[in-house]
Parts: C-alpha cells; structure tokens; sequence
C-alpha cells in the first residue's frame, strides 16, 4: 500500500496544533464551547491526509471510524474496507432494527406473491367503496416496504464498519438504477439491493451484472418480462449496453441491440406460484427461480449475431455467452472505471487514470476492489482528497455521523424526507441513467438552499430521529454537540477565515451546528 | 426512405430560411417557457394523422377514431389531415381554435441513437452532432447569452443541462414549497461563509429566488381560499410558473415526466390520455394565469423523440425517431400545423418504422428564437452553432 504513513508523534503534534488553531472564541456565551481535550482524543487523532481518506472511503468521518483507522493504521484499514467480512458486522442497535423489519422476516419471494394476491384481492371486490378501501391498505402495505428497505439502507450507511461496502451498494444501485414507483418494484427493491447489488459490490463486475439481470426488479422496470419472441421490447437490451456495460458511442450498432434483445426473449418474472404451461419439447429448458422465470415458449431460438460474433440459439446459455462478451469487453473496463473514478475522484478523471484502472479490471477479470485499489493508490485520488462536493445522501449521511457518531437512530424517516427534498431519494430516480454523479448536479441555487435548510433541522436537533413520533407524543429536540463535543473538533477539516468569521457569530450552539453544517468545508469530503 | 432527398425537395420547393428577411425591433417583454416532455410523448396519437389509413391499419388497439361530433371518443379536427387527442378538448383545443396553437409535425433531432438520456441531453444541449460534445455549454444558456434584460429560471429540482454554462441560472422546483426556517440573519452568515468561493453565486441567487418563491407562494395562498378547488400537480406548478413570471423572470424551463408508454398506454381513454390531459390543465391553467402578460408570452413543447408508428405487442409504443412539437402563445400565429410534411403512410416512415425528421429542431427553434427576439443570424449561431435557422412565421 503506497500510503505514506508518519511516525504517530508527528501526526499527534500536527493534529493537537490543528484542534487548538481551530478554536473559535464564542461570542455569545450561548455558543461557549471547552477546548478539546488533546489527551482524550489521541485515539482518534488522523494526519490530514488520513482524515481526508476516511471522509471519502466512508459516508464521512466520526469518532468511531477514526478510531478505526487510527488503530489499525492506513493500509490495513483500506484492506479492510476493500475486503470486508462476508458476514455484517453492524452494532447490536442497529442490528436489532434490521432483524424486526417485515422485510428481514419474510422471504422476499413470499412477500411479492402475498402482496400481488393482496392487490389482486382488491381489484376483484365488487363493492366501490371496500374496494377504494383494500385498494389503499394495499399501497400502504407496499409503502411500508419501500420505507423499510431505505431505513435498512440508511442504517447500514450510518453504522457499518465496512464503510465502502455501503458506499458501494448505492454506487451499483444507481449504476443499474432502478424506480421504485414503476409497478411493483417497491415489493421487490429492498432484495433487489441486498442480494442483486450488495452481495456483489466488492466482487466481481460479472457477477454483479448477472445478478441484475436475474433480479424479478430489473425485469420489470426496463420491459423485459415483456419481452417476447414475436414482441421484441429492446428497453432493457439497449440499457444494458448503454448504461450498464459498454456505454454510449462505444461502437455498438442499433443491429447490436436488437440482436440481444432477442437473446434476453423469454427471460422474465413470474409473480404468482403457479408456472406457465410449457410444450412438452421445450420444457427441460423451463428455468424458475424464486420470481425469476427463463420461459423457453417465449425465447426466439434463432441464431444471433452479436458483435460480430454468432450465438447459436439455445435458450438461456445465449444470455449467458452475451453476458460474458459484454463484461470482457474493453469498452466496458473503460466505461465501468470511468464512472468509479468520477464517483470518487473527480469530475474529469484523467485519461491515464482512467487507462490504468480499465487494465486492472481487464487483468483481474473485473475485479472491483483490484479496480478500487488502484484508484486508491493514485496521486490523482490522494490529491483530491477534500475536493468533491457532496452529492445530496453524503451531505445528509455525513451530517449524522459526524453529530450523533454511534449514538443509534430509531426513526429514519426524516431523512428519507431530506433526501426527498434534496432530489436523490433513495430508489426514487426515475430513469435507468441513475442520479448524477458530477458537481454541477447538485450546486444550482435552489439545491444550496435546500441543503442550508437541511442543515439548520440537523443542527438544531428538531428531526424526530430518535424517537418514532406519534400524533400525541411529539419529539423532543435533541440538537448534537458538533461545536462543543471535543472528539468532534480533531474531524473538522480546516476551516476558512470567512466560515470562523461567521461561527464565531453564533447565537446557540444550535446556530452553530447549522452555520457549521452549511459551511462550505462540510459541502466536501 | 430518402429523408434526405425529402429535405433537398422541400428547399427546392420554397426555401424557408430566415436569409433577407426584416425583423422588428427586440422585444425585451417576450416571455419564453420551454416545456420538456422526458420520455418521448406518443405525439402520433395525440396529434393524430386522421386522413392516413396506414395510421388505421398500424394500431389496431391504439388508434383514434375520425373526428365525429358524436363520439366522445373520437379525435377533434385540426385540418383535413389532423386531429388532436380528445383528452385536450377543453384545454388546448380551444387554444388551437382560436389560432393560439400551432403544432409541427415530423420535428425532431438527427441523433438516431433512440435513447431517452442521450438524446434528451444532446437536444438540451442544441449542439451540432457531427462534433465533439461540450457538456457545459446547453442552448438556452446560450440563447439567455445573446439577449438583455434576460431572467431566466428552470422550474425544476436540478439545474437542467440545457441551462448549463454562462451565469449561474436559478432552479426552484414547485410542487413542495414550505416557509424558510433558515433566517435573514443566518441566511447574511451563510452568505459570507460562500464569499470568493466557486459557489458564491448559486448560493446567493438560491436565497435572492427563495424569497421571491415565497413571496409568490404567499399570494397564492391567500388566493386559494377563494378558490374551491386547487390544482395539483403540473397544473399547480404550471400556474406558479405563470405567478413567477410575471414580471420576475422570463425565460423559463419546466419539465414533465411519465410519458414513455411501452406498455398499455390506452387510446382516447387510459394512461396516456389522463397524463395528457393533466398537461392541458397545466398549460391551459398557464395561459389563464398569464393575464394579459399572454400576448408576449411564447410556449415551446419538446420532447426527445416520437415512438414507433406501429403499436408493439404490450399495446404500447417503442423508441422512435420524428416527433410533433407545439409552440402555444398569445401572440402567435397558430391554429394551423406548421413546417415542411410529408403524407403519412409506410414509405415516409423513417427505417420503416418511425415518422421522419424533417423539421431539425435546431433549424425550427433557430427561427422561431429569431423572429421572437429579433436575434440576427450571427447571433443565431451562437445559440445553434451550425445549423439554418428555418423561420415557420409562428410569432
């Protein structure tokens, strides 16, 4: 590992003479803070470089990832984080919330067929007003999936060790987006993050693109279940092409696309138990699993060629031999790293970095953590430490983590509501091109007041966020320590004359967390 | 199909280009709102080619009956070729009628890729596309460059690539609207900690249109107990954008999702038409709240592409190619369909399944922006380097 690690001394004089220039003289005696304890804090004290890492590697530093890193040291926490226990290792609290959810507790499977049969139930009630009435209990059931899929999500992004891991699960969601509100899909979305994107974020590019492509959400939501031999639909073969594997213009013809759309004829999504009726001929070809269904009366068993090369027709094994093509391509090593480096690195990663990652993925066979790690151990991402602005979910995410550390959330309701706001709620983009990833998605003036406004209910504590509110029981407003909890202001990244200038201005120490919070320090990791 | 050879015959034929014409003095009280139907709308069963029996005979479950006073169902005359879907028969149609509304047929991008993303961003763009591809450099950024006293705003909740590059361009999405909690003295604060950085002007023109949203929002609110009922949706946010620019800003971006009709898209009754008709709410609600501002005021109608003119087997419509574009306005000269045509029938389609672009949208726009702001041809080609503006006497 190429990080340069300074001797533990250097780091902890250059980290307490930073915590103590980063002092700010209150005002008001409502914003008085105490000055950092040094001493309390050597176990989390980062060289800057290190706490520049940690803020781009995880959903933004606190206490505890610090401690981590700090302990174990720079390489052995990358190692990690690209090479994280297989089994998850949230804390207890966390933990406990995932396992009562409805969504942890059914089998994905069931859970899809009881509510189709529930909304299907519905339909056929003949009274108009128990109709309306089935009908809404239906969508709520539905919603409540959806909102537990995100808090799952969310918790994870919150208190993971393995940082990256998550990070990584929401990268590959919008890479092979897909909408919630089309259909079903909010059934379907939180197995379609668990097992088609996060068993795989770390792993292999093909296994990850197979699994989306087996995934009953990925069918649905790009027309493939409704494509058919003799009622070709291209939607899910052009994306495939487009967004998830070679990209735009990088030499596939509309011949192409069409090609593997008749390779993908068949592949589809069953949302009941019973199974179509299969000719006697073709019926060893029938393949079922869960809601994925390969139905051979639908697949056109022609041959194909695809580009350039012929496919002979034989049903699933087609879609199989495309697959491989298409991840080995060269187009998509370039592509697929591309999008990493401009997701961690830059608006404009350079050529040549780009060049090297693509040779990484094409020697390992599209290895992802390979890619990452050498990414990683680029002088271009080293020196860009501290520069990317935070898209909308870092913003949110990193505000939390840095306020209230590992003290556990019950209700992430409000921020699924933040994000809303801000325009990147979770499984809520509605096109397959997913959320973008450059700067200029996100700095337009109506996002910067938004996010001051998001700022200011973190700041101020006033989000319900440990206590699930009902009508008659409000929340009490429990505002973070950002400006007085000393552990907090050895994570703080160096901060402008102007930003002191207006904290020092502070009224509350609420006043302060929001100033703090809209800073354009915090805007970056 | 000879796409080409059509275009090389209507040139022939009568030239359209603005060359040696005179134009009026600029009109700095033009209003221009851009409305971007994302998903490429259906336009050939809302604009409806009633005289061709190939229309008849390519949608069998989708098609829309000839217009017939009789039926509800049936499309409403445009001319002897055309007529609209019956869902805009009491907002847009009347708009037609009165010679406010004017559609053009076959009006489109050359980009044949048939992906929504990349050609939604290759017309916001309004690049030529036989050249590398300035990704910060969209064409009403480049149109609000060539014009003074311009105000421009995108009505949406991201700054759209089309108002990329130049001075930064407000954003303010319209549906959620809430009073500010962050106040004028932390907004100042806020304000100070951004100086001299690279976000100083978003973050100050963000608190500069948020009290303005506001302001609106408020008078609208005392309005709507008057109101009995209130409009949701586009309509709502439709007639927002009429509030916000009157007077604030004038030249304007929205856009409407929901329009890319794979599966089951219905006919004169179901999905298509209920989304259709909530479009014509919304503009119809637009133009009423215009007041007398409407006269000056220009609406453009886009979308990134049309679907194929034969239904698939999910009674819906797949990627296509030419579309109809709308231009709707107080002052302008409608009430008919506009720009080059070509009958309708299987040997005009486009690759045999698509309508053809023989209205560039670059050439269309070029010539409407120049006769709307009396911009000169040198000053066209700033806004759409390359192209032939191709004036359509709409304004």
């Amino acid at each position: 590992m190429a990080f340069a690690l300074l001797s533990s001394q250097i780091v902890r004089a250059a980290v307490i003479a930073f915590s103590v220039a980063m002092l700010f003289a209150p005002a008001k005696p409502g914003a008085a803070a105490p000055e950092p304890d040094p001493v309390a804090n050597q176990d989390i004290a980062l060289s800057p470089q290190d706490l520049g890492l940690l803020n781009r590697i995880t959903w933004g530093a606190n206490p505890s990832s610090a401690r981590a890193l700090a302990k174990s040291g720079t390489a052995a926490f990358l190692d990690q984080q690209l090479h994280p226990p297989k089994a998850d290792r949230l804390p207890a609290h966390a933990q406990t919330q995932i396992d009562a959810l409805t969504i942890s507790q059914t089998p994905p499977a069931k859970l899809v067929i009881d509510l189709e049969q529930q909304r299907r139930d519905a339909n056929a009630i003949a009274d108009p007003e128990q109709k309306r009435q089935a009908r809404r209990t239906y969508r709520q059931a539905l919603a409540q999936v959806g909102r537990e899929a995100a808090a799952r999500s969310l918790l994870r992004d919150l208190y993971s060790p393995d940082q990256l891991k998550e990070q990584l699960t929401w990268f590959w969601f919008n890479h092979f987006n897909v909408h919630a509100n089309k259909g079903n899909i909010r059934a379907l979305i939180g197995d379609y993050e668990e097992t088609a994107i996060r068993q795989h974020a770390l792993g292999k590019f093909r296994d990850l693109l197979a699994a989306t492509l087996h995934h009953p959400a990925m069918l649905i939501y790009l027309d493939n279940n409704r494509n058919g031999v003799g009622r070709i639909n291209e939607n899910y073969a052009r994306e495939i092409m487009e967004l998830h594997t070679m990209g735009v213009g990088s030499g596939y013809t509309q011949a192409d696309v069409q090609e593997l759309a008749r390779i993908l004829t068949g592949v589809g999504v069953n949302l009941t138990s019973d199974d179509p009726k299969v000719r006697p001929a073709l019926r060893d070809q029938f393949v079922r699993d869960g809601l994925f269904v390969f139905n051979p009366n639908r697949h056109d068993y022609g041959d194909k060629t695809f580009l350039g090369r012929r496919i002979a027709g034989s049903g699933l094994k087609e879609v199989d031999q495309a697959l491989d093509m298409l991840a080995r391509a060269p187009a998509t090593s370039r592509f697929v790293s591309r999008k990493l480096a401009l997701y961690f690195v830059s608006d404009n990663p350079s050529q040549d970095l780009v060049e090297r990652m693509a040779a990484t993925f094409r020697k390992t066979d599209g290895d992802i953590a390979a890619v990452l790690k050498t990414m990683f151990e680029s002088a271009e991402f080293k020196n860009s430490l501290g520069t990317r602005f935070k898209d909308p979910i870092h913003f949110v995410v990193s505000a939390i983590r840095l306020a209230y550390d590992d003290r556990p959330i019950v209700n992430a309701a409000p921020i699924q509501g933040w994000l809303n706001r801000m325009a990147q709620p979770l499984y809520g983009h509605q096109t397959p091109d997913g959320y973008g990833l450059a700067e200029a998605a996100w700095v337009s003036p109506g996002q910067m007041v938004t996010r001051f406004e998001i700022a200011r209910m973190i700041g101020s504590g006033s989000a319900p966020l440990f206590r699930v509110t009902t009508a008659t029981e409000p929340s009490l407003p429990h505002a973070p320590r950002i400006a007085d909890d000393p552990s907090l202001t050895t994570l703080r990244p160096p901060l402008s004359p102007q930003t002191r200038q207006a904290l020092n201005e502070a009224i509350s120490p609420q006043d302060w967390n929001t100033l703090f919070l809209a800073s354009p320090e915090f805007m970056r990791r | 199909m000879h796409r080409r050879d059509v275009l090389k015959a209507l040139a022939l034929a009568g030239p359209l280009t603005i060359t040696g014409r005179l134009y009026a003095a600029p009109q700095t009280s033009t209003r221009l709102l851009v409305v971007f139907l994302r998903g490429a709308y259906d336009a050939a069963n809302v604009v409806i080619p009633v005289s061709s029996d190939f229309y008849y005979r390519s949608r069998p479950t989708l098609a829309i009956a000839r217009p017939n006073p009789a039926d509800p169902n049936a499309a409403l005359p445009l001319n002897s070729d055309w007529a609209l879907n019956p869902a805009l028969k009491d907002t847009l149609y009347p708009l037609y009628q009165k010679g406010q509304l004017a559609f053009i047929p076959f009006a489109g991008t050359d980009d044949t890729s048939r992906s929504h993303f990349e050609t939604q961003d290759s017309i916001e763009l309004g690049q030529a596309l036989n050249g590398t591809r300035d990704f910060q450099s969209g064409f009403m950024s480049r149109l609000a460059d060539q014009l003074t006293d311009v105000k421009p705003i995108a009505f949406t909740d991201q700054l759209p690539v089309t108002f990329r590059g130049g001075p930064s361009v407000p954003n303010m999405g319209l549906n959620a609207v809430t009073k500010p909690g962050v106040d004028d003295r932390q907004a100042a604060l806020i304000k100070g900690m951004y100086r001299g950085t690279s976000l100083e002007p978003s973050v100050a023109q963000g608190f500069a249109v948020r009290d303005q949203v506001y302001e609106t929002m408020s008078a609208e609110m005392q309005d709507a107990s008057r109101n009995a009922v209130s409009p949701r949706g586009f309509e709502l946010a439709a007639r927002r954008i009429a509030g916000l620019m009157n007077g604030r800003f004038n030249l304007g971006f929205v856009d409407v999702g929901g329009w890319d009709t794979h599966v089951n898209q219905g006919a004169a009754t179901g999905y298509l038409a209920t989304h259709l008709a909530e479009l014509g709410r919304g503009l119809a609600g637009f133009a009423q709240s215009s007041g007398s501002a409407w006269t000056d005021t220009v609406v453009v109608v886009i979308s990134e592409f049309g679907r194929t003119f034969r239904e698939n087997g999910d009674r819906g419509t797949d990627h296509g190619h030419g579309s109809v574009y709308w231009v709707m306005g107080g002052g302008i000269k409608g009430g008919r369909l506009a720009g080059a045509q070509v009958k309708v029938e299987q040997a005009s389609l486009f690759q045999n399944r698509d309508y053809p672009v023989i209205n560039e949208y670059r050439a269309v726009l070029g010539g409407l922006f120049g006769r709307l702001y009396g911009l000169q041809p040198n000053r066209l080609q700033k806004v759409f380097p390359g192209a032939r503006p191709k004036d359509l006497g709409l304004a």
